[in-house]
């Protein structure tokens, strides 16, 4: 599992990368996620398939598909002007 | 003629001191408290262009063939909307098929394809204030991306955290109008190019 995040003037940057089945790794993921959250990021999950194709927003990171891909950490939505 | 001198001169010396004075006091304020001036780091004009290049890549891998087509060839996309009251509407016009369009830095905007009535602009951003690279502002097809992800990950979310402003605040309602033209077409264009393919006989294939 990979997490990315969005950064102004960059485009997406990996954060993290790791082994949801080795605990280890799972730590870490767990942390970074809190992290992300914690720095006021919103996390995402691409959800591919036939057809229509949408995200899934987690809260947490028990939130997130075991099987995913990635995970896309983006600055929290505020409104704008 | 001295003295239209000198009253010339008081008031040259007087508008300048309007000019110049605000300087030499942040100049004075700044030596006084010994700072240092912050060097800006060297503009990279190419920067912004790999970001977004970066950022359409990201968005391509997420959004389906039809909807990376539409931004690639429109400059936008279009989100069905998922409640089955849209937002903002409780009448008997609930369950009416409502859609938005996305476009990058620019407020989402609610419409019903089926009149093209447009509803509402939502205006939402995404600030970055770490700022990274000196700017809160993300890469345009990062923006799409966040908004679409938002959008289609939890709708009600998003649009809650938007302000909402009548169409015409910021989109101009012609263009959008006409962006919605443009999109009828796109969508006519696609749909017949499969149909006139399978009608080609296979010797002029």
């Amino acid at each position: 599992m990979k997490f990315l995040r969005m950064k102004p003037g960059h485009g997406e940057v990996l954060i993290a990368e790791g082994d949801v089945e080795v605990r280890e790794d799972e730590e870490r993921l767990v942390e970074e996620f809190r992290q992300q959250l914690d720095a006021g990021m919103w996390a995402a999950v691409p959800l591919s398939g036939e057809g229509r194709r949408t995200a899934q927003l987690a809260r947490s990171f028990a939130e997130v598909p075991r099987d995913a891909e990635r995970v896309i950490f983006f600055p929290r939505a505020a409104g704008g002007r | 003629m001295l003295l239209a001198l000198a009253a010339t001169a008081l008031v040259a010396i007087a508008l300048l001191w309007e000019t110049t004075a605000p300087r030499l006091v942040e100049a004075f304020e700044r030596h006084r408290a010994r700072r240092k001036l912050v060097v800006a780091p060297d503009y990279d004009p190419g920067r912004e262009r790999r970001a977004e290049a970066r950022a359409r890549q990201l968005l391509k891998s997420c959004v389906n063939d039809e909807e990376w087509a539409m931004y690639r060839d429109l400059g936008l996309i279009r989100v069905w909307g998922t409640q089955s009251e849209r937002p903002g509407q409780h009448d008997a016009a609930a369950g009416t098929p409502y859609a938005y369009l996305i476009y990058p830095h620019k407020p989402i905007l609610a419409y019903l394809p089926q009149t093209g009535r447009l509803l509402n602009e939502y205006c939402v951003a995404f600030p970055d204030e770490t700022r990274p690279y000196g700017s809160a502002r993300l890469p345009d097809s990062d923006d799409v991306l966040a908004k679409w992800m938002a959008l289609t990950g939890d709708e009600r979310r998003l649009i809650g955290t938007a302000n909402l402003h009548l169409p015409g605040r910021q989109l101009d309602p012609r263009q959008v109008r006409r962006d919605l033209w443009r999109l009828r077409q796109w969508e006519r264009a696609r749909t017949a190019r499969p149909a006139a393919r399978s009608e080609t006989p296979p010797a002029a294939r």
